[in-house]
Formats: structure tokens, C-alpha cells, sequence
């Protein structure tokens, strides 16, 4: 067992579902006999802000909020959402990238640009560690544009030697029956992206 | 069993295993999930409800805890301040089933219109104060204020603030344990209960015995430990600042307050003889600090590094104790130059419409407490003043008051239907008694939107989902005096623009009431639209970017390339508008604005 603590954040906007992919996260990580510690903050978070969740799992974990320019894995749903963070990871950490974009409204209104390349200015500052997925597009191939959080997730479980059956039994657990069968071809979709 | 819970589910779980038998609160951020878990989860066990008001929540509670039943009441800091003068008096009556006052603190404000710390609350009213730094800790620190309740015949106070209510961490399940004290009320025990001169000055003895009593009990109290490890530092600190402290400075010595109020002084006392130096780590004010410098113990640092705003964190606990040699990690990119991303309404919320017809009149607009304290924000910039529960209405008047006649015109007051019902009703009856003659706006989206859709009396439903008694509204008004009320389709801008316009012209009170104007998350009330979508015609578009002024998240602004710079009927543009079709409920407020028809209605 790991017995330093790991950071991982997980970035994008609200309605996105990166509060449903923490919940499994934390599920996986607690069933797998570490202590666990998550963090977001809601209120505002259904009306489209940014939304950011802390997740923390080793063998003992106090703080609820990773420190500041200490996260091992930023995954972020959104691509400007990633870039918004990260000044937060470890020299050595990783990132995950969902290649999705969505305009705030300072873009919205004419008034900002989107950041240009943010791909490109991930991998240089963590070239060989940065992946990215098409989640969104996955996800309508799979049947549903909601289920992009879930193709991440997929993504993001094959960093850890954690069986597939633990994963989606413990995704399947936070959702309802009727999109199942939807959720678990996000889920291996996301999951078969990374190689 | 173990399971993982936020703080305010362990909370809920805590009341459960306690045995408690009723539960009243009003939702506020971050404290709203406390009394949802109970309402949903066990209320086989558990008689819950939204009350109109942290007030009454508190009120119910206290009758029920005269009558012998567990009782508990849950509300955020602000809530309290509502709370407080049932608070400050049933502090002297005390109790008979355990009686347990959840308040929740949002350092940073997150979501909430100030920061104050609670814990002056516990010191002001002579209550004692539980402060859990986790869910393990919620649950536990819950199940033991009811019992410390009945054993010193007092209510107790357990605070929380955002990161302890709104974390996830794990928790050990219990059994729940009915309360051993018979239901019942007696009267032979009315001097306890009734707060007349006579009997206030009895209890006022009573009341500082009871709290040297419980100081005494706090120096024993299992839940205040000391932790000793290198002993040249010792940190005094409490709830989630303790988890912060440690995680990056593990190799000190803790003393962590279980109990903020009263502090156990003899166990200060003790640790600061363990202990070279003393560091007092608190969040916003030196509530410890003062009390502990006062004992006449050296503190090396409390708030002269540590700051008294905002939230603390591990970087900014590090950063305060290591001062100079704190060494921020690298920044890469310039983030603060990124495009923000501030919360909006909805694409197809009424608030939109509204206040777009607000800022064409161009009003002052007193506000309140809501979803629509976003129409503050650019480019709708319509809201002017947001103070607290119910202060629009008043504050309208006031602001009447002293402008007479010339203020005639001129501004308006907006609430919300849950806000409304929680402290709009005396300011609206004091306009109609004092002969005002502003306007007041109810905006009814049939839920308590920002807290996250929780019912209230004018939805028609209890927190359990049952069918019960709906306000009418304009019923309401009509009896406090008001003649002039009017019902409004908000997505009609220009209907709506000539009622607002007659009425805040009007030498009279008013009230105008929204009306089919559900809340877009409601689960239950749909607004059905006439369109399922609009869509931008191209060609038409001038990219004038007047719709752009709702603020819509579902309109975009692009530039045009150099084959589009004029639009069909020959004007010259830089760029067009588009919709966002999986976006765009189809309110239709964005073609009401358009002025060249470059917005219609999508089919399919």
C-alpha cells in the first residue's frame, strides 16, 4: 500500500459531473483500504461556474484540501478548466486532459479569447505526461454527451493497478439502473483511450 | 459499517444514532444537506421540516425538547443571527430532551453575503460549542451534544464551516438509541421554561454555574487532546484548521479543542508548560487567542501571521508560520489573466427576463438573498443592494422615505418566493402601516433555488414530498393591505416593462408577482416554452450584440470572416451571434430583444 499521501484534482465546469467522478473515486479508494478525504465546494455550482474537487487518498490523510503546487494527477473535463490549475501540480505530476472546450461568457460576449494551445503549454512544462481523450466525442459515440465525465473516469482508472470490476461495480453503485449499460460503455470506452 | 458521508450527512447520521425525534431548519450554504439526509433518509425515525425561517426553526426545536423529545436545529452563520433571540434566552431555560443548534460557518464566502465566526455566539449566549474537524467527528460530536445537553441542562451549539461541512471523509455507522426521558409536558416545571423577571433572574444564576460546571467537565473532556512531539512548538488550534496545521507541520505538538466554548483551562495551562512556544492557528477571529493571551500564556504567534479573512489552507498556514522562509512553488502560467468563469443563471431562467426589463427601465434595485444576486454581475449589472433575508423590501421603502416624491420612479424592491416567506412579510406589512409607496417584486420560481431546491410553504409540499398547504400569494398581500398587486408572465418583456413602470409610478404600495416562472432545475413544475429552441438567422444577424446584454450562457459571439462582413439587408458587421442549441431551452427572450428578426424559433 502506498503510504505517502496522493493529490489528485479534478477540474471543469458545473453540470459537467466531476462531483459524481470524485464520489466513485472516493468509493474505489476506500474499498481498496485507504483512507480517503474529498473536498468541492457547491452552492453556485449548478449555474455553471468552475467547479474543483480535491481528492486525497494514502494511509492517513488530514487535510481535506491538497496544498497548494502538490497534486499528482490534475484531470480536468474542460480544457481551460485544466489550465486554470495548473500552477497546482507537482513538478512531476500528470495530467489528463479532456480536449473539450467551453466558452465562459468573457469569450461568450467577444470580450476575451480562449486560451490558444493548451495542450501544448501542458506538454511543456510535463512533456510525456500529459494524455489526453475526446471525451465528449466518446461519449455520444457511446449514446450520451452526458457521459463524458464518466469516459475520464475510464481514462483516469488506468493509471492505478485497481481491477476494471472494482471500478465499475463502485461506478455503477452512485448511478441509477436505467443508464447502466450507458455508463459502462463510457466507462471502457475512456478506458480503452489510454493505452 | 463504514461509509463515506460529508460532514453534514455524518451530522444527519449523528442525529439519527442520537435518537432524535424532530428537526427544523431553513436551508442555507453550506448547511442545507443536514436536514435533506434527515428528511430522506430517516424520516421513518425523525419528523422533519423546512421551517419558514432559522427562527422558527430554532422555536420548534425548543418545544419540542420542553416536551422531552430530542430536538435539533440546523442553519448556516447567517441563519443564526435570525436564530438569535430565541438562542440567547433558551440558553437560561435550558432543556429537557437534548437540544442541538448546528450552525455553519462559509469563511471566504463562498456563498453567503458575510464571514462571521460563529463562535462568538457560544461565548455571547453562555452555550457551550462542539467543533468537529471531520465526518467521523461530525457524527460523533452530534451524538455527543445531545447527551451533554440533557446533562447540563443546556442547548449546545456544534459549529461546522464549509470544508468540514461540504467534505467527504469516512465514517463508522452505529445503532440508533432511543432517548430514555419520557415525552410529555409538565407543568410544574413552567418557572424553567418562562422567562419573566422573576424566574430570569433565578435561571441568570443558574446559567453561570452551569458553565463553570461545564468548563470544569471541559478539562476532562476526552475530545480536547493533547498531542505532544517535538515539544519546542505547540500549536492550539481546533476543527479543520487542525487537519490543515498538521498536515503540514506534523512534527509539532497539538493541543486540538474538541470544545471551543468554555475553554478548558487547565489543560491550556498544562500543554503550555509542555510546550516551548505557542501558536494559536484559528480561522477569521482570534477567538482563542484573546481568551488564552487574557489566562496571561505567552503566545508567539496567533493573528500577527495568521490571517483573520478568508479561509485558511495548508499553503496559507504554511506560508504564515514560515514567513520569510516560505517558498511559493513556481508559477508557470499567469493564471490570474484567464478568462474567468463567475457562477451565471441559467440559460432560460426567469430571473433573466425580469431583470433584463429592470435594467431597461433602469431602477435601482433593492435586492435580496438568492439565485438573482447574479443579476448583479455584468452585463445585466441590476441589482444594487443585497444585505440580508427580507432587507430589499425594507430597504426599498426606506430609500422611498427619504426621497419622497422624487423618488417616484425610480427603484423597486426584488425577493424571492422562499426569501419572501422568511422575512419579506413585516417590511411588506410596515410599507402598507406606514403609508409608503414603493414596489415590491416576488419573484416565484417555486423553490429555494440557490440552496439547491428545497420546498417551502408557498410550494405546496413538505420535506418529506408531501402534499400540503400552498401560500397564495397574492391572498398574503391582499390582507397586510396591499391594493395594487399584479401577476406577471416574466418572459414577456414588454408586458412586463409596462406593469413595472405603472406600479413603481404609483403613489401606493405594490406588489408584482411573477407568475409560470419555475425554477429551470425544478424537478418537480416545468415551464413549458412555445419552442423547443431558437436558432440565429445569419444573414440577418448585424452583430449589434444587444441580445448579448442578457447574458444568456447559451449566445455566443463570434467574428465573422472577410466573406461574411455584411449582412443581407447591406449592413456592415465585425461579427454574428450563435445559440447554442443544447443550450437553449427556448425562452425566447433573446428574439424579444433582437431588433433586425435575426432571432426565430428552431422546429424539431
Amino acid at each position: 500500500m502506498e503510504e505517502r499521501v496522493i493529490n489528485v484534482m479534478l477540474s471543469g465546469v458545473g453540470g459537467q459531473g466531476t462531483i459524481l467522478a470524485s464520489d466513485v473515486l472516493c468509493s474505489v479508494f476506500h474499498e481498496m483500504g485507504y483512507d480517503v478525504k474529498k473536498s468541492e465546494v457547491h452552492g453556485m455550482a449548478q449555474r455553471g461556474g468552475d467547479v474543483t474537487t480535491h481528492f486525497r487518498f494514502g494511509k492517513k490523510v488530514y487535510s481535506p484540501l491538497i496544498k497548494f503546487g502538490d497534486v499528482d494527477y490534475l484531470v480536468s473535463l474542460e480544457l481551460l478548466e485544466g489550465l486554470r490549475y495548473i500552477n497546482w501540480l507537482k513538478k512531476e505530476g500528470k495530467v489528463l486532459l479532456n480536449l473539450q472546450e467551453i466558452y465562459p461568457p468573457a469569450v461568450n460576449l467577444g470580450k476575451m479569447k480562449y486560451p490558444e494551445d493548451i495542450v501544448g503549454v501542458f506538454k511543456k512544462f510535463f512533456n510525456g505526461r500529459v494524455y489526453t481523450v475526446d471525451g465528449l466525442d466518446l461519449a455520444i459515440q457511446c449514446g450520451d454527451s452526458r457521459a463524458t465525465n464518466v469516459v475520464i473516469l475510464g481514462a483516469f482508472s488506468k493509471i492505478f493497478d485497481i481491477s476494471e470490476e472494482v471500478w465499475e461495480r463502485n461506478l455503477l453503485n452512485h448511478l441509477p439502473p436505467r443508464i447502466h449499460e450507458l455508463n459502462l460503455r463510457a466507462f471502457r470506452a475512456g478506458r480503452g483511450a489510454i493505452s | 459499517m463504514r461509509k463515506i458521508l460529508s460532514g453534514n450527512e455524518a451530522i444527519a447520521r449523528g442525529a439519527y444514532e442520537a435518537g432524535v425525534k424532530i428537526a427544523a431548519a431553513y436551508p442555507g450554504t453550506p448547511s442545507s444537506e443536514i436536514l435533506t439526509t434527515l428528511s430522506q433518509e430517516y424520516n421513518e425515525y425523525i419528523l422533519t421540516e423546512w421551517s419558514p425561517n432559522e427562527k422558527v426553526a430554532l422555536e420548534v426545536a425548543i418545544g419540542a425538547s420542553f416536551a422531552g423529545a430530542r430536538a435539533m436545529a440546523s442553519m448556516k452563520h447567517v441563519g443564526l443571527n435570525v436564530a438569535s433571540d430565541p438562542f440567547m434566552t433558551v440558553s437560561y431555560t435550558g432543556v429537557k430532551g437534548g437540544l442541538v443548534i448546528v450552525v455553519a460557518d462559509d469563511p471566504y464566502s463562498h456563498s453567503s453575503q458575510n464571514e462571521q465566526d460563529s463562535r462568538h455566539w457560544a461565548r455571547f449566549g453562555k452555550v457551550p460549542m462542539l467543533e468537529p474537524c471531520d465526518s467521523q467527528e461530525c457524527k460523533e460530536f452530534t451524538k455527543l451534544a445531545f447527551e451533554l445537553s440533557e446533562q447540563f441542562d443546556t442547548p449546545i451549539l456544534v459549529r461546522t464551516e464549509t470544508r468540514v461541512a461540504h467534505s467527504f471523509s469516512p465514517v463508522e455507522f452505529g445503532e440508533r438509541i432511543e432517548s430514555p426521558i419520557p415525552l410529555g409536558l409538565e407543568k410544574k416545571e413552567s418557572p424553567k421554561y418562562t422567562m419573566v423577571p422573576i424566574y430570569v433572574r433565578i435561571r441568570r444564576k443558574f446559567v453561570e454555574e452551569r458553565m463553570k460546571r461545564l468548563e470544569e467537565f471541559a478539562n476532562e473532556f476526552k475530545h480536547n487532546v493533547i498531542e505532544i512531539n517535538d515539544p519546542k512548538i505547540g500549536v492550539i488550534t481546533s476543527g479543520v484548521c487542525y487537519n490543515y496545521t498538521k498536515e503540514v507541520f506534523p512534527q509539532y505538538s497539538y493541543l486540538k479543542l474538541g470544545m471551543v466554548w468554555p475553554l478548558p483551562k487547565k489543560t491550556i495551562s498544562e500543554f503550555s508548560k509542555k510546550v516551548k512556544k505557542i501558536i494559536i492557528v484559528e480561522e477569521l477571529d482570534p477567538f482563542l487567542e484573546t481568551e488564552i493571551r487574557a489566562m496571561g500564556i505567552k503566545v508567539t504567534h496567533g493573528k500577527d501571521v495568521i490571517p483573520n479573512h478568508y479561509e485558511l489552507s495548508p499553503e496559507v498556514v504554511e506560508k504564515a508560520i514560515k514567513g520569510r522562509n516560505y517558498r511559493p512553488p513556481k508559477e508557470r502560467v499567469n493564471t490570474s489573466e484567464l478568462p474567468a468563469r463567475p457562477p451565471n443563471l441559467c440559460s432560460g431562467c426567469s430571473h433573466r427576463a425580469l431583470f433584463y426589463a429592470i435594467k431597461k427601465l433602469g431602477l435601482f434595485t433593492f435586492g435580496d438573498i438568492g439565485c438573482y444576486t447574479l443579476a448583479t454581475a455584468p452585463p445585466l449589472n441590476a441589482i444594487h443592494s443585497t444585505i440580508c433575508m427580507g432587507a430589499g423590501v425594507g430597504g426599498a421603502f426606506g430609500a422611498m422615505k427619504a426621497l419622497g416624491k422624487e423618488g417616484l420612479g425610480k427603484c423597486c424592491a426584488v425577493i424571492g418566493d422562499s426569501t419572501f416567506l422568511h422575512a419579506g412579510i413585516p417590511p411588506l406589512m410596515d410599507i402598507v402601516y406606514n403609508k409608503g409607496n414603493s414596489t415590491t417584486i416576488i419573484l416565484d420560481n417555486q423553490t429555494t433555488g440557490m440552496t439547491g431546491l428545497q420546498e417551502h410553504p408557498g410550494t405546496g409540499f413538505t420535506a418529506t414530498g408531501e402534499p400540503t398547504h400552498q401560500i397564495d400569494y397574492e391572498e398574503l398581500v391582499r390582507a397586510l393591505g396591499v391594493k395594487h398587486v399584479r401577476k406577471v408572465d416574466p418572459y414577456k418583456i414588454q408586458e412586463t416593462m409596462e406593469v413595472i413602470k405603472e406600479e413603481v409610478e404609483r403613489d401606493e404600495p405594490s406588489v408584482i408577482i411573477t407568475t409560470n416562472s419555475p425554477c429551470m432545475l425544478h424537478r418537480r413544475v416545468k415551464r413549458k416554452f412555445e419552442h423547443p429552441f431558437y436558432m440565429v438567422l445569419t444573414e440577418k444577424c448585424r452583430g449589434c450584440g444587444l441580445c448579448l446584454e442578457a447574458g444568456c450562457p447559451a449566445i455566443s459571439w463570434r467574428e465573422v470572416s472577410q466573406w461574411e462582413t455584411m449582412s443581407q439587408d447591406g449592413h456592415k458587421r465585425k461579427g454574428v451571434v450563435d445559440i447554442n442549441r443544447l443550450q437553449c431551452p427556448g425562452c425566447g427572450l433573446c428574439s424579444q430583444i433582437c431588433k433586425f428578426e435575426a432571432i426565430v424559433p428552431g422546429e424539431g
